[in-house]
């Protein structure tokens, strides 16, 4: 017993030392109608953070579309759900653990890739892929390399002991990340459309039962430290980074995938962030029902722990379950088998109360729906991101020779092979992965069938920062992009959502920005938001991220005898450009690594063209007509026709255009386009007439060197000693 | 042709076994828990790749103690059939059944890629239908692949054809620069005494299909069927 738990005084500094001002405190003796106790203090402070309340965010969120033919379940449950034909569905959604990754980086990154397959596998669906998006400082800030080595290690440590492959992912590097990096994690995973599970409890007096590892003492309050800026002593929170034990996990996937496999469950949810308290609390707000829970029957790792402990504990790999009466030693021996706790906790019952009990004492009771519903909502004030010029190509000093320029851009950070990242993760575990990392998009078999899924992770931070509404449509439509240059048809995107501090107007002006770019293109693409996440407050001594509204793209491809990688294959195949060059050089990798200038407006995105772009493109691929296709993005043309050549091994000479300016034309990032390679130019051509799409042959695939017309070139070995060469010599410094 | 597929907690490439076990005999393979302690009666039993008991202690040591595995031991004392595949082969070291450690790879980093393996042995169940000298292409996905043995060991293995692949280039070469995890002598995949127990890190069973980019790892299968019709 611990009686000090329930008499501990409630002060003012204990009420902030739980993140909760005056405003919402006054709100929490309204919502109680009395002073708190300690546990159900502890309870408002996680269920009102920022992390699980999306306060600041949610007026913007809602603006967002959701809907399509193929949506079964939009944003709101663990994870988003779509139809993708012949009786299956696609399960999917991505998630920061940005805060704990910095702290600690192996065990962040690890419980942030075991998080979110929780999130996929309570839904009933198996996780088939992994992918992520990851944001580190500058190379040279002295912290980046060890943060960059242990969170690769924590994804693949996680996800390789999982057994699903992590088929792929993006890597940036700025100084703005310095203090904060970003580890987004997304899993997509495989239902039955009609075996999909959900969270909303029901039926009065049904047993409310823990699945899972046992609860410690890690992670208190780890949903309360992700709803706040750092300062120089957040290494101190490094006791609030949960552990992570992957082969718990699957055990708990493989345990859970039997149990669904039967008629036993009512609701499950995962317990995420702030645990037992969000996972019993969602359940029953979303049931309309009440909980009374036994906190003394929870399995416990040690002993003396308190009801306070046990309802804020963050201990990974666990599940709470309402099962159907009467089934409970069925289940049970389902989790003994696959030799896991299983605990009934609790019963559902009809007073919309979440009573908590302690060896037959109450613990705390509190209201249900005004805790977990009516948490506070904010309308920040905003201000919006003001625009800059568009770069004019004569600004441009071009004292770099095109070839010197590719040289210096393939063996940038921002450009340089990420092979030293991905050859740690598992990619070919389940032995469906048909396209693997490295190119456009991953894409895995459905298993037992000729259909693929192909799914991939996009954001340009230089470009939302600039311009947060042209850089919201941007990260749409290059996962749009991405998807369809595997002969992919987009479906849904998830979106997570990071940025600085909300309280700030310039940044909520990103966040809304962003959010109405990635609602304008999701309803041009018919591509909605199936679910997301939030990260806010990731600044440090009040220097802010860059916003990175990170999206995850899911499409389907329908035959997989008809899909399209990045590599060249046959030297006598034509290249043509699909889409417009438009020469936009502002927030370019050329202006930034050539130039030294990081400015001007970043690529506008004209989604009618993305949209037709991309419509011709996939007819193409499904049509068998192209099979070689990659998307133009950071670096512009030249870049894109030098990776082509990289990954097929055969070279390629470019012919330039008549007028206008070189560098423009060879660099600018101008969306919507594609380089595809054919032996049937002809037939490409009259099709991208025919869609009103602009296209045009830009030069002819042979050799092993990449040239422009026909005079200055670089060698594909030499090429692909820089692209190659740069992350392993990088991370190599670290040991000395 | 009747195949098994040993399962224990924590492995993780068994329904990629049985693809390739199926695709190779025609039959699905039977799965056996490691609970169990009686097989059924079978040709080929395979031990897959995974993280059985998520690696702890050392990879394969404790499903080396399953139950099952004593039945695993007498079948192969009987002369069935037994191949395993990277956790797989490092639960049939533990369990005495072939010699050597599997230890932490060199670069002490997970590796995933393909690499080319040469067929030193084509005179065995696993490899008869292969060329002598060949130079097949399969993917590895280990953290601990880097195979020792003491030296008089190797020079036994050596002596008796019982190193079955080695890590090379893709002109044959067996050099350091190929030797990806760091295994004594480039060694991939070796056989006991008998010849009936196969233990390799790379996985034959994730390139069995055009779309995995290669079916250089079909004959490995196909070797099985042939060696026991």
């Amino acid at each position: 017993m611990s009686a000090n738990d329930f008499n501990t005084p409630i002060t003012p500094e204990l009420v902030k030392e739980h993140g909760l001002n005056e405003e919402e405190y006054k709100l929490v003796l309204e919502i109680m109608g009395r002073e708190p106790n300690i546990n159900e203090l502890g309870i408002f402070s996680v269920m009102w953070s920022e992390h699980c309340s999306y306060k600041s965010s949610k007026k913007w969120l809602k603006t967002l579309p959701t809907k399509a033919d193929w949506v079964i379940q939009g944003p709101g449950e663990n994870a988003g759900v779509i139809d993708i034909g012949d009786g299956q569905a696609a399960v999917f959604k991505m998630e920061s653990h940005n805060h704990p990754s910095f702290i600690e980086p192996y065990q962040g990154a690890a419980t942030g890739v075991g998080g979110i397959m929780r999130d996929v596998f309570t839904m009933g669906a198996r996780p088939v892929a992994n992918l992520n998006a990851l944001r580190f400082g500058e190379p040279d800030h002295p912290k980046t390399r060890h943060l960059l080595s242990g969170v690769v290690e924590g994804i693949g440590g996680y996800g390789n002991c999982m057994g699903v492959p992590t088929i792929g992912g993006e890597t940036n590097f700025h100084a703005s990340y310095n203090g904060n990096i970003l580890v987004n994690a997304m899993t997509v995973g495989l239902a039955d459309a009609d075996n999909i599970f959900y969270s909303a409890a029901a039926g009065i007096g049904n047993p409310v039962v823990y699945v899972g590892s046992k609860t410690g003492r890690d992670g208190i309050h780890g949903a309360t430290m992700a709803s706040a800026e750092f300062d120089d002593d957040s290494d101190e929170k490094r006791p609030t980074v949960q552990v992570g034990d992957p082969f718990t996990e699957k055990l708990l996937l493989e345990a859970c995938l039997e149990l669904m496999a039967t008629d036993m469950i009512v609701a499950i949810q995962d317990m995420g962030a702030a645990g037992l308290t969000s996972s019993s609390f969602e359940m029953a707000s979303k049931g309309g029902v009440g909980v009374e829970l036994w906190l003394d029957k929870v399995p416990m790792r040690e002993e003396g722990m308190t009801p306070y402990e046990l309802m804020l504990s963050e201990s990974q790999e666990r599940m709470l379950m309402v099962l159907k009466p009467g089934c409970e030693d069925a289940a049970k021996a389902i989790f003994d088998k696959w030799e896991l706790d299983f605990a009934v906790i609790g019963i559902l019952t009809d007073t919309k109360r979440m009573v908590l009990k302690w060896h037959g004492e109450v613990a705390g009771d509190l209201p249900i729906d005004p805790l977990a519903e009516a948490s506070p909502e904010y309308d920040r004030p905003w201000e919006p991101t003001p625009k800059q010029d568009r770069i004019d190509p004569a600004s441009i000093s071009g004292k770099v020779s095109h070839i010197d320029a590719l040289k210096t851009l393939i063996a940038s950070p921002d450009l340089a092979s990420r092979r030293w990242i991905w050859e740690q993760y598992d990619h070919l575990v389940m032995g469906n992965t048909i396209v693997r990392p490295g190119g456009d998009a991953g894409v895995v078999r459905v298993s037992g069938t000729n259909k693929g899924i192909a799914a991939t992770t996009d954001c340009t931070p230089r470009y939302v920062m600039a311009d947060p509404v042209e850089g919201g449509k941007q990260a749409v439509a290059e996962a749009y992009r991405n998807l369809v240059a595997t002969g992919a048809k987009p479906l849904a995107i998830t979106d997570n959502m990071n940025f600085g501090n909300p309280e700030r107007p310039r940044i909520m002006g990103q966040f809304v920005g962003a959010c109405q770019g990635i609602a304008e293109a999701c309803i041009a693409l018919d591509f909605p938001v199936v679910s997301g996440n939030v990260s806010l407050y990731n600044e440090t001594n009040g220097v802010g991220i860059m916003p990175t509204p990170a999206i995850g793209g899911v499409g389907v491809i329908s035959d997989l005898g008809h899909h399209a990688t990045i590599g060249i294959k046959r030297d006598d195949s034509a290249l043509i450009m699909i889409g417009a060059a438009t020469g936009e050089l502002g927030q370019s990798l050329y202006l930034k690594t050539i130039e030294g200038r990081e400015e001007g407006a970043p690529p506008p995105v004209d989604l009618n063209a993305e949209k037709r772009a991309g419509m011709l493109v996939r007819e193409l691929i499904e049509l068998g007509l192209v099979r070689t296709c990659h998307d133009i993005a950071d670096g512009g043309l030249l870049v894109a026709v030098a990776e082509m050549c990289l990954a097929g091994n055969i070279g390629a000479d470019l012919h330039l255009p008549e007028s206008g300016s070189e560098v423009a034309w060879l660099f600018g990032e101008d969306q919507g386009r594609y380089v595809i390679a054919t032996r049937d130019p002809d037939k490409v051509l009259n099709a991208a007439g025919s869609a009103n799409v602009a296209a045009v042959i830009i030069g002819q695939a042979g050799s092993d060197a990449v040239t422009i017309d026909g005079g200055a070139k670089v060698s594909l070995a030499e090429l692909r000693d820089l692209n190659e060469g740069w992350m392993p010599s990088y991370m190599a410094e670290a040991v000395q | 042709m009747k195949s098994a597929v040993i399962l224990f907690p924590g492995i993780n490439r068994e329904n990629d076994a049985i693809a390739a076990l199926e695709q190779a005999t025609g039959t699905k393979p039977t799965v056996v828990w490691h609970g169990e302690t009686e097989l059924p009666k079978t040709d080929i039993i395979m031990v897959p790749g995974g993280f059985s008991y998520g690696d702890y202690l050392r990879c394969g040591a404790m499903a080396a103690k399953s139950p099952i595995m004593r039945a695993v031991a007498e079948r192969a004392k009987a002369g069935v059939t037994i191949l395993g595949v990277c956790n797989g082969f490092q639960i049939l070291t533990e369990a005495g059944l072939l010699p050597g450690a599997l230890m932490r790879n060199a670069s002490l980093k997970f590796i995933c890629k393909n690499t080319h393996l040469k067929i030193e042995n084509t005179n065995t169940r696993f490899t008869n239908q292969y060329k002598t000298g060949e130079v097949v292409d399969y993917p590895v996905a280990h953290h601990d692949g880097n195979f020792f043995a003491d030296s008089e060991t190797l020079d036994r293995l050596e002596g008796e054809g019982r190193v079955v692949l080695r890590y090379c280039d893709a002109n044959g070469a067996v050099d350091p620069a190929t030797n990806l995890n760091g295994s004594q002598r480039n060694i991939a995949g070796i056989i006991n005494e008998a010849g009936n127990v196969l233990g390799m890190m790379p996985h034959p069973e994730n390139a069995i299909d055009p779309l995995h980019g290669g079916t250089d790892g079909r004959n490995l299968f196909k070797s099985l069927v042939e060696a026991a019709s």
